[in-house]
């Protein structure tokens, strides 16, 4: 990496939107009292999300003062992480992989395609569309070459596919993120090599593991001693509550007197109390609350 | 203890003790950047590199790893650790050639030649002859402020310098920006520092990064004379050492004294030599006409005498200032005494405080080291941030460590630790004293309570009810703590240098009318009044000379060999770096000239007599670096006198950290910083 | 040769939903309060005996690195930390952990909080995986949703998770660093000792998990530390991710059994060498941190940890980066490097400045612009390098190079000459070109 700069033309100031200080807030609220330090990239990342895909050096400064800390470790936070651009960046910020697996799957040429679409590394387009920059691995290897776009990922590029896919974006047309030549995530191209055995997904698989506990029944504790495991490490409740501040940290603490039959209690009602009850099922809805519908669009 | 073996030979160290600690205990020296005794450990240079036997086969770096955490042999036999193996010089030499690869070699023109740590262990651990051809990095200079000089390039990344800032100085201003090879030392933006010690990031960098601006190609260590001396500029009495070539002091440094200043000191104490140069009285004058004239030193000391052999001396007074030795104090008692002048004040600030409540009413009892074991402290009157930056870091280092309150009546400023704020004046004092505020029982439950009140608290009406309420407070565990801001003040007390019965003090000296002769012992403090004759023996051109009749240059403290009593009561000697410039004379032998002309001749030609009849008097002050304790039945004593608290609430003995006294005041150097202070330090980069 | 019905990660391809109730379906979040009652002990002890070893490149034994968090004290909270940052280059496999399977995950979480007495968990994930970042936080909400976590759950454990990220910093990955960012500083790491376990997080009691690691878990404990152990290799058991890029036809993630011959994993999931097995050239086996191994080493090489150190590389990640003739091996490895020297912290002397002198120096060796006495050299940089950093950073930047000049020295030479016959190195194939 090069020596990292704040850009040279920077704005007044910076406030978060009103949504982006609430967000923060919560952000601020995942660490222990006093921790808030915790939040520091959340909360700049935060600011170059609201400010076109660029941190300026006032929001620095703000972030610091949210999070009660010196303007300079901030400033060493922000220019120690390399996804904190400090300079504008393109609408569509076109950071391309160039770390030796893409490189070995063609992210050379790659680059000779950003080069003629959008000219020099870190250079914006006069529309204000696109830039471009070199970065290290992205993590995506075995969908190499790729580039990250804004937040998405595009993957298995050839410099064809990818001409087009800028010219889609800086011309506004939607665009398919992810695999280019119609993979589904990191499997290999064509048939699946692995986990094509349909049971896996029929629901057989819940609860199958059971039979081995409750074939050692009753006997457990013989199990264990016979096993070299201290029998104690199949009692645990008898042995947690021994320890001091294990109690509440333990499950089912008011029932600690349990005997050790308890591990061999049938697999019905151990699922009625540990799980939702169409865990096992087809989607019943029984007993406890329906399930969360899914927000996910995967499936 | 634990027992480790060095390079053969078994040593016992204490099981907390570092591997490098252990190392230095078993006399093996061990290189280092980044390690310093008094910051957190770093680890990062990999100079202090070690074998371990028995681990794994690479060198360990012996200042993090701490002896307790070595395994010991099969049969509990002493780990072993050697500093010469192979494996350790082949490390060091790589280390080594790693920091020199990008380091330039510049080392003609930079100011840390002679004196560096990377020129010194290049000498020593390094090899000769490079086998780096690629080009080498070059990083742009920083702005961090008019004292620090940067040449980045150098840096080599040792992070001393923030963590100075960062832990002891308590301003956490300078960090490391970026990453790998292109990480870069800087401040926010290139703001100046704010710290009062950010000088000693100087003396802490390894390398020529971090140099004294003012210093900057002045001079080289080797052409230096280097005496040992004592700083003047707060009544710390900080170890010095003032490096001088010919009639000038080139710069001052630290020296150790784990006692007092540990081994920082502050900026005003580092950077106002410049002072010393300039405004300087250099001969004697005497005012005709208004305007001052040139003279000679037996005119001028026979207008001053003729002037006071005339006067009625009800109406001759003397006033000594804040930076007089405790000798010349010492002859001007004597001498005035002799004349029957019974005006003699040393508190031109118009203080409380008086001997007469016995040595514990105004030293700093149990001493500085005191605040290392406190439980709770209690700061009145007092913004020690300015009036002992290098005692306020001390408080930090305290804090930092935990189980300590501290708490804050006075001005609310930031003291770069956390602290309650109790109130502004004397009313929070009142509270305090009878309990009604909460810090009240965390006083008095606290095992080893400091009570550490400003001089400015003692000033005008009331001022000797605060030292009775501050006693009080301290109670039987004796942690009353008075924080002086002047370096004579002390000794001048156990002198006596307070008016006698029926005398006046130096306010009432000042006062319209009240004196025909007033003799200004450096005095520049205070505004005598229109129509007092009045006589000034100084160093500087400044409050005092501009006030006075007859000038008598005298000696500054690096130009003369005096004693000085520290806030503690510790009695230590400042020593003779340079000479006085022109005509300036030291000021006993001036006083002891003067005392002839008056028919009043003191009986001592040498310092030595002097200092002979001064032990015979104060036997305490032969002393050197020794306190006489207070007793402290007197502190129990204080606690009863009472006394109204005045309403005004307290402020700061010293307002403007940088211009406190004559010689701040003419260096361009406390002027530019106390400017910059001025703005908020919001000055842009040059 | 593994089954499907011994693979763990059902949804490794993304074909199925990531959501909840498809996860339920897979046997995710199956029986977990039933696990968590044969207590701690028991969950230790079956990690133990499954062999498992940490799946983010050391290969320390999780079960072990478990049981070294101390006895819980008042006002010292326990922390689970799981390393989502993913960033070695060959890496990418628990990218698809967290897309497509992130209940394991977060049940894992679950299970190994409790075992180490931990309430609170963070998941930090690499910035630049926003989607990923997305799919997992929808996951945990999920889960809250449903009160598998939280503070009062069905699972009687009161346990917090939260999803954190970083921002582009490679050296986040190392657990001490990642512990450092968590806390909003630089990544830079930590001197050891203190170990997380002692002082990790916050100054707390802190286990740093890999992603793959704790996903794992449950299904271990349900179908048994036994089972898990049966599969693979003594020492190197279980079942493990694969990550292959590079010149195969068909690259891949795939779940393989420990042991398993490159040959048949390259075969059976990545339709084999491009070009055929006679054009390989060399393998990188565990990400580009490992030294390179020649085309003759890799016919049989079983791909587990032990077999690897032998032959002076690493099963690292697993993440194998297979490179065919047309590779220039000397560009491929300077690109590593300048991998290295970008993402050093810059903390300590050895790894700031060898890093970028080593890729200086391989990447003039790539041109052929240097001089033969200079690869001992570099040998002799890099091992003083290695071995003497605060983290492995320096190890990692310094093998890539040891190796190189291990197989590929006369590769290196004959560039050397070529230059010096003022030949074009533009001759060369090139399939990896430097940067800068």
């Amino acid at each position: 990496m090069s020596v990292r700069r704040l850009a040279a033309v920077q704005p007044d100031d910076f406030a978060f939107t009103q949504d982006n200080l609430r967000w923060a807030e919560g952000q601020i609220a995942k660490y222990p009292e006093g921790r808030q330090m915790s939040a520091v990239i959340p909360l700049l990342w935060k600011a170059q999300e609201q400010h076109d895909g660029w941190l300026p050096e006032p929001a620095i400064r703000r972030v610091a003062e949210m999070l009660a800390m010196p303007t300079i470790r901030v400033m060493e936070v922000a220019t120690f992480y390399t996804m904190f651009n400090l300079a504008p960046v393109g609408e569509r910020f076109v950071q391309l992989c160039g770390t030796t697996p893409c490189a070995l799957r063609g992210a050379n040429a790659l680059k000779d395609v950003c080069r003629k679409v959008i000219g020099d590394e870190r250079h914006v387009t006069a529309d204000g569309k696109l830039s471009w920059l070199e970065v290290e691995c992205l993590g995506a290897c075995s969908n190499a070459p790729m580039v990250q776009i804004n937040y998405d990922y595009y993957e298995d590029l050839t410099p064809e596919n990818l001409e087009a896919l800028l010219e889609d974006l800086r011309a506004g047309r939607a665009v398919k993120t992810g695999s280019q030549i119609g993979r589904s995530c990191s499997a290999p191209e064509g048939e699946d090599t692995s986990l094509t055995d349909e049971t896996l997904y029929d629901g057989s698989v819940v609860g199958a593991w059971r039979k081995r506990f409750d074939e050692q029944g009753g006997a457990d504790a013989t199990e264990a001693d016979s096993a070299g495991r201290p029998a104690e490490a199949s009692r645990p409740e008898a042995k947690l509550a021994k320890g001091k501040g294990d109690a509440e940290a333990q499950p089912d603490a008011g029932k600690a007197e349990k005997p050790v039959q308890a591990d061999a209690r049938p697999a019905d009602r151990s699922r009625r109390e540990g799980q939702p009850s169409w865990a096992g099922g087809k989607g019943g809805t029984d007993d406890v609350s329906p399930p969360a519908k899914p927000r996910g669009e995967e499936g | 203890m634990t027992k480790i073996i060095v390079d053969g030979a078994e040593v016992d160290v204490p099981a907390e003790y570092t591997i490098l600690q252990a190392c230095e205990a078993a006399g093996a020296e061990i290189p280092r950047f980044c390690y310093h005794e008094r910051l957190s450990i770093a680890g990062n240079c990999r100079m202090c590199l070690v074998e371990v036997k028995g681990g794994p086969p690479k060198p360990v770096a012996s200042c993090a790893m701490g002896v307790r955490d070595l395994r010991p042999g099969p049969n509990g036999e002493p780990p072993v650790v050697s500093t010469r193996s192979p494996m350790v010089k082949k490390a060091r030499e790589g280390v080594m050639e790693f920091l020199l690869i990008n380091h330039p070699l510049d080392c003609p023109i930079c100011d840390q030649g002679g004196e560096c740590d990377l020129q010194d262990q290049a000498m020593a651990y390094g090899v000769s002859g490079t086998r780096y051809f690629e080009n080498k990095r070059a990083v742009e200079d920083k702005y961090i402020g008019p004292l620090v000089k940067t040449t980045m390039t150098r840096c080599i990344h040792c992070t001393r310098c923030v963590r100075f800032v960062a832990e002891v100085a308590g301003a956490p201003e300078i960090g490391a920006i970026g990453r790998g090879e292109d990480m870069e030392i800087t401040t926010y933006l290139e703001s100046a520092m704010s710290s009062e010690l950010q000088g000693n990031v100087i003396d802490l960098c390894p390398v020529g990064a971090l140099t004294s601006k003012p210093y900057a190609f002045k001079a080289r260590p080797w052409e230096l004379a280097k005496t040992e001396s004592i700083d003047v500029m707060d009544a710390l009495g900080s170890a010095i050492r003032v490096d001088s070539r010919g009639r000038e002091v080139m710069r001052i440094l630290p020296r150790i004294n784990e006692d007092v200043n540990e081994e920082w000191i502050s900026d005003k104490t580092r950077f106002v030599w410049d002072g010393l140069r300039t405004q300087r009285l250099d001969r004697p004058y005497v005012r005709e006409n208004g305007r001052l004239r040139p003279t000679s030193w037996p005119e001028a000391l026979g207008v001053v005498a003729a002037k006071i052999r005339a006067a009625d001396k009800a109406r001759v007074g003397a006033i000594v200032g804040d930076l007089a030795a405790v000798e010349e104090m010492f002859a001007l008692k004597d001498l005035f005494g002799r004349l029957g002048v019974i005006n003699v004040d040393a508190r031109q600030d118009g203080s409380a405080l008086h001997p007469k409540h016995g040595r514990a009413s105004y030293i700093f009892n149990g001493g500085i080291a005191a605040i290392d074991e406190a439980d709770a402290i209690l700061l009145v009157g007092s913004n020690p941030r300015h009036e002992a930056p290098v005692l306020n870091a001390r408080i930090r280092k305290r804090w930092r460590r935990g189980g300590v309150r501290v708490g804050l009546v006075g001005e609310r400023v930031d003291l770069t630790y956390g602290s309650e704020h109790i109130g502004a004046g004397p009313a929070s004092l009142t509270e305090l004293v009878e309990g009604k505020h909460s810090f009240a029982r965390v006083l008095s439950e606290a095992e080893r309570p400091l009570v550490i009140v400003g001089a400015g608290a003692f000033v005008g009406e009331g001022g000797e009810a605060v030292l009775a309420a501050a006693a009080k407070l301290a109670g039987e565990k004796g942690g009353l703590c008075v924080l002086h801001s002047a370096a004579s003040r002390v000794g001048a007390l156990d002198l006596g240098l307070v008016p006698d019965e029926g005398g006046m003090t130096a306010t009432e000296m000042a006062a319209s009318g009240a004196l025909d002769v007033a003799f200004l012992l450096g005095a520049d403090e205070i505004d005598v009044a229109p129509g007092t004759f009045v006589v000034y023996l100084g160093t500087h051109g400044d409050r005092g000379a501009h006030r006075a009749d007859v000038i008598l240059p005298g000696a500054a403290y690096t130009e003369k060999v005096g004693l000085y009593v520290n806030t503690e009561g510790r009695v230590q000697v400042a020593n003779r770096a340079t000479f006085p410039p022109g005509e300036g004379r030291e000021d006993w032998a001036i006083l002891r000239a003067l005392s002839e002309q008056l028919g009043a001749k003191l009986p001592y030609d040498t310092l030595n007599q002097l200092r002979a009849a001064l032990f015979q008097a104060h036997p305490h002050m032969a002393a050197l670096g020794e306190i006489a304790a207070g007793d402290p039945a007197d502190i129990a004593k204080l606690a009863d006198i009472g006394g109204t608290l005045g309403s005004a609430p307290f402020a700061g003995a010293m307002p403007d950290f940088h211009l406190s006294n004559p010689i701040a005041r003419a260096s361009a150097v406390m002027a530019e910083m106390s400017a910059l202070k001025r703005t908020g330090f919001a000055q842009a980069a040059e | 040769m593994l089954t499907d019905r011994d693979r763990i990660f059902t949804n490794l391809n993304g074909r199925r939903g990531a959501d909840l109730q498809s996860a339920l379906r897979r046997g995710a979040w199956d029986g977990t309060k039933f696990l968590l009652e044969k207590g701690k002990d028991w969950i230790i002890t079956e990690m133990k005996a499954s062999g498992l070893r940490g799946r983010g490149g050391a290969g320390f034994p999780t079960g072990l690195k478990w049981s070294f968090m101390p006895k819980p004290q008042e006002g010292r909270p326990h922390y689970l930390v799981v390393n989502a940052d993913e960033s070695e280059p060959g890496t990418c496999k628990d990218r698809e952990i967290m897309r497509n399977d992130p209940h394991l995950l977060i049940e894992g979480c679950l299970i190994a909080s409790f075992a180490m007495h931990a309430n609170a968990c963070y998941i930090y994930i690499r910035g630049e995986y926003v989607r990923e970042r997305e799919a997992l936080q929808r996951a945990v909400d999920e889960a809250y949703a449903e009160n598998l976590v939280g503070k009062d759950n069905v699972h009687g454990y009161p346990f917090d998770i939260y999803v954190h990220h970083g921002a582009g910093a490679y050296i986040c990955g190392e657990e001490t660093a990642l512990l450092e960012s968590l806390e909003g500083k630089k990544g830079m790491p930590r001197l050891k000792p203190p170990f997380p376990a002692n002082m990790g997080l916050y100054g707390s009691p802190t286990t740093v998990n890999n992603v793959e690691s704790i996903a794992v878990a449950g299904t271990i404990l349900r179908r048994g530390g036994d089972w898990f152990a049966g599969l693979g290799k003594p020492n190197n058991t279980g079942t493990k991710l694969f990550s292959i890029s590079g010149h195969v036809e068909r690259p891949c993630n795939v779940e393989e059994e420990m042991g398993i011959t490159f040959r048949e994993l390259v075969e059976k999931h990545c339709g084999g060498v491009r070009g055929g097995w006679d054009n390989l050239m060399a393998v990188i086996p565990g990400g580009s941190s490992v030294p390179v191994l020649p085309e003759h080493q890799c016919q049989d090489l079983s791909m587990d940890f032990d077999t690897l150190r032998n032959l002076k590389s690493g099963l690292g990640t697993a993440a194998v980066i297979v490179m065919d003739k047309s590779t220039d091996i000397v560009r491929a490895i300077a690109r590593i490097s300048y991998f290295y020297k970008h993402e050093s912290c810059g903390q300590c002397t050895p790894c700031r400045e060898g890093t970028g002198w080593m890729w200086r120096v391989v990447n003039r060796m790539a041109e052929g612009r240097a001089e033969k006495r200079e690869i001992d050299m570099l040998l002799e940089v890099s091992t003083q390098v290695e071995g003497h950093t605060i983290c492995a950073l320096g190890d990692a930047a310094a093998w890539p190079v040891q190796g190189l000049i291990r197989h590929y020295r006369h590769e290196i030479e004959k560039r050397i000459d070529d230059y010096s016959r003022n030949s074009t190195p533009a001759d060369y194939p090139i399939a990896a070109v430097a940067a800068e």
